[in-house]
């Protein structure tokens, strides 16, 4: 706060925070729910939650999950704009929301995820000797009764159900004919959703116990669970419907952006499981004195790019700064150099942010899908790749092109128009060189690139190499090099019934017996160096004995005196004998 | 007043002090070691419904008894009829809206059990707890809406009824003053005492129930800004969840 410092563009830079962010790239989605079941496994295979899906993909045009969430006339997710500009929850402000507190009125039933069940699979063992094979029939997981399933989270997958089901979509409907269901003429395409981890994250906004929180050093939006007194209004405030309400607990749940794993470096569950490789995950810079005025501009079609002016750019040496004014390490100013979430979404400017008119300023955006243009354009006896035939296409694709601005500008077709154009001219511009042809820059700086620029993004969507897809910086504040920021990282989920329950839970034998371990990064850096080292590494905490010492060294108290009084040791002979208090390495 | 016997002075002069300490210790255990626990445990998700209807007019309904309380309890006879309140106006008033209150309290939690008990998924989720629970609270209710249509009932046809702000005020008020006027509630009719000990009842059982959830009442969210930022906790090695310090978020 001392100087006023300014960007690159002149412009005063506020508070800097950052944001671990993801891109997803549609036209890789198969739609093989491997990153939902992932996630489940990870987050959700409890009671309680068994409709909540941190991470779930549904095939578009559908209803998505729950049943029409997009429809926010209905749900009253997001934010509206007042006549004077400013902000307020759909569903109401302060005192509306206290007002209703005693019973939520627009909040979904579970009709509208599903009931979850089970299988009666103890009739098949047990069935006695008949005519007839036994069955296993479904009961439902909330009263063990038997129950007849007619919905779940993908009912509608792949356009199942057919025009009936997909006809509800709340875009279809807004579109009307545009949207043609007849065989010869559908479409579909994948869109995998997990929390937005939003900049003006509305269900933050709507919890009246303060439970909900975005993390200050990487943006993460979580619930404590300490906190979480189950009024239920985050269901509500989320557009994306994207918060879950623990029925057994009786308290809010969501994606975590698996922050126990990104705190080490490592991606999220659904992008590491991701069978396609078309997440991305890194760092975003951005000013967050600017998100409110950013997210109350008038016209809807503008939010786009506002929110893409709040993003700070990492290699402007006057951004590093004030970033290092509010304590963000060098090294994160360096991962968000590097980001392929700022390569894609601000520098390429292929990825659009999810519904930007319920104004939460998501941070999950997605690249627009290609539809299968080549083949068709090749079937009409057109060269399919070259660039002018390819840029004609793009306005009478499989996919309408005001479907995809439905879901990524709130209806403007003028980005999509020019993200799918930049993805036509990588493909003849890669095929020429393919082709051992020159390199034609025409192509390029037809859609405002450059040809390196075109190759660059081709290295990132196409090889899309692990290294490239995730730049992750490790939590701050956990190393010497910037230690201060934070001594020790909880998991707030991690006990009995909670999102964690099962992690690092008490094991009566082995490295964990005793004490419960907290997930904690330093616990993750002693456990890799007592895993890796050859000799004895301090643990810190307690005294070692025969069932929790890893075989190195002479741990105190494990063997007898040396009787010749040497000190000579056959492990480390230069290892401490005496723990000392900290045990990171 | 009149003297009192030993069980008097177990019921009025030892009795709400074990309650004040189980209610309050009660609370602080509960604070400490079972956070996770302390929710409205709504079972909106299953049935709204009629929950839409009932729990406002339970929970709106309450407040109100409860405001009446407060007022009834806490404020001597000699105050308002300083600020110029008959007691006849002042009983008309007190009987009528308590009526009113009971009334919407009563129906509420009566269309609220008969939901919990019809609707298979929230019959599920309910626990031996909430039974023990929904009876003291249902009792503590139905004596008190009892008495007050008693009372009603014979004043409109003008008997004589006794004033309670003679007798379990006062000795409401002596206990905070740790010297309870046993005395006075010993005098109360037997009505008053009955739905005194229910009420008692449903404070020693407070902290251990999903009745804990009114005291989080949101009220911090009108003065807070809408978006919270939280830095991550600062969580010493070792320390049980319970003893972590939770910081605020704005």
């Amino acid at each position: 706060m001392s100087e006023q410092t300014a960007d690159a563009g002149g412009r005063p830079i506020g508070r800097v925070m950052a944001q671990v962010a993801m891109v997803m790239n549609l036209d890789k989605c198969i739609g093989c729910h491997t990153c939902s079941v992932t996630c489940k496994q990870a987050w959700t295979n409890r009671p309680g939650v068994e409709y909540a899906w941190f991470n779930n993909v549904e095939t578009r045009p559908g209803q998505g999950y729950p049943r029409t969430y997009q429809d926010q006339e209905k749900w009253k997710g997001g934010w509206v704009r007042k006549p004077n500009g400013k902000l307020v929850p759909r569903a109401g402000g302060r005192l509306k929301r206290l007002a209703t507190i005693f019973a939520n009125p627009v909040m979904p039933s579970l009709q509208d995820y599903y009931e979850p069940w089970t299988y009666d699979y103890d009739t098949l063992i047990n069935a006695p000797l008949g005519d007839d094979i036994p069955v296993a029939t479904p009961r439902s997981a909330l009263t063990g009764e038997p129950m007849k399933v007619e919905w779940s989270a993908n009912w509608d997958d792949d356009l199942g159900g057919g025009p009936e089901l997909a006809r509800q979509d709340p875009i279809v409907q807004t579109l009307g004919d545009q949207v043609r269901f007849s065989f010869e003429e559908t479409f579909m395409f994948y869109l995998p959703r997990i929390c937005e981890h939003c900049l003006n994250p509305a269900c933050v906004a709507t919890c009246p116990s303060g439970a909900l929180y975005k993390r200050s050093e990487d943006g993460i939006v979580l619930v404590d669970q300490d906190r979480c007194r189950g009024w239920r209004m985050c269901v509500t405030g989320c557009p994306y419907k994207k918060i879950y309400f623990n029925h057994k607990t009786g308290k809010a749940e969501k994606c975590t952006l698996c922050y126990p794993r990104v705190e080490v470096g490592m991606p999220t569950i659904c992008s590491e499981t991701c069978v396609g490789r078309l997440r991305y995950l890194g760092v975003i810079l951005y000013d967050a004195d600017r998100v409110e005025e950013a997210a109350s501009v008038e016209d809807e079609h503008d939010l786009y790019e506002s929110q893409l002016d709040v993003f700070l750019d990492p290699s402007d040496p006057a951004v590093r700064a004030a970033a290092r004014r509010d304590g963000i390490p060098d090294r994160w100013v360096d991962s968000a150099a590097r980001s392929p979430i700022y390569t894609l979404a601000k520098r390429f400017r292929v990825a659009l942010p999810l519904h930007p008119e319920y104004r939460t300023m998501p941070m999950v955006w997605y690249i627009p899908p290609l539809s299968p243009v080549v083949d068709t354009l090749t079937s009409t006896g057109h060269d399919g790749e070259s660039a002018p035939n390819l840029f004609g296409a793009i306005d009478t694709l499989r996919i309408p092109i005001e479907y995809l601005a439905e879901l990524f500008t709130a209806g403007d077709t003028g980005p999509v128009r020019r993200v799918l154009r930049r993805l036509a001219a990588m493909r003849s511009y890669m095929r020429e060189i393919n082709l051992g042809r020159e390199r034609d820059e025409s192509i390029a700086s037809d859609v405002g690139m450059t040809g390196d620029q075109i190759e660059e993004m081709y290295r990132l969507l196409a090889l899309a190499k692990y290294d490239d897809r995730y730049v992750i910086p490790t939590a701050y504040g956990v190393d010497e090099a910037d230690r201060g920021a934070i001594e020790e990282i909880g998991c707030d989920l991690d006990f009995e019934g909670g999102p964690g329950m099962g992690g690092a839970g008490q094991v009566p034998f082995g490295e964990a017996s005793g004490q419960p371990q907290a997930a904690t990064v330093e616990n993750f850096h002693a456990l890799q160096g007592r895993q890796t080292s050859d000799a004895q590494v301090p643990t810190g905490e307690g005294r070692v004995n025969l069932l929790n010492w890893d075989g190195n060294g002479r741990p105190d108290g494990l063997f007898p005196p040396n009787q010749s009084g040497s000190t000579e040791d056959h492990g480390g002979g230069d290892q401490p004998r005496t723990p000392r208090e900290g045990g990171s390495t | 007043m009149n003297g009192f016997g030993p069980v008097d002075l177990l019921l009025w002069g030892v009795l709400p002090y074990a309650v004040l300490v189980v209610f309050v210790g009660g609370l602080v255990w509960r604070h400490r070691y079972d956070r996770f626990g302390w929710t409205t445990r709504s079972s909106e998700l299953y049935e709204s419904r009629l929950l839409r209807i009932g729990s406002p007019l339970f929970h709106v309904g309450l407040l109100f008894v409860i405001a009446g309380h407060v007022v009834g309890l806490l404020i001597p006879e000699s105050w308002t009829r300083a600020l110029g309140v008959s007691d006849s106006i002042y009983h008309v008033t007190a009987l009528s809206l308590g009526l009113v209150a009971g009334v919407c309290t009563l129906a509420g939690i009566v269309l609220l059990i008969w939901r919990r008990r019809t609707k298979g998924p929230v019959f599920s989720a309910t626990t031996k707890n909430d039974k023990l629970m929904y009876a003291v609270l249902v009792l503590a209710l139905v004596t008190g809406l009892g008495m007050t249509a008693y009372f009603a009932g014979t004043e409109v046809v003008g008997g004589e009824t006794q004033d309670y702000r003679h007798t379990v005020s006062p000795w409401f008020r002596s206990i905070w003053i740790l010297n309870p006027d046993v005395s006075a509630m010993a005098a109360a009719e037997g009505p008053y005492k009955l739905h005194a000990l229910m009420g008692l009842a449903l404070f020693a059982l407070f902290p251990f129930t999903r009745l804990v959830h009114a005291f989080s009442a949101p009220l911090g969210y009108l003065v807070r800004p809408y978006i919270v930022y939280r830095s991550r906790d600062p969580h010493p090695a070792g320390a049980g969840h319970a003893e972590r310090t939770t910081r605020r978020g704005w």
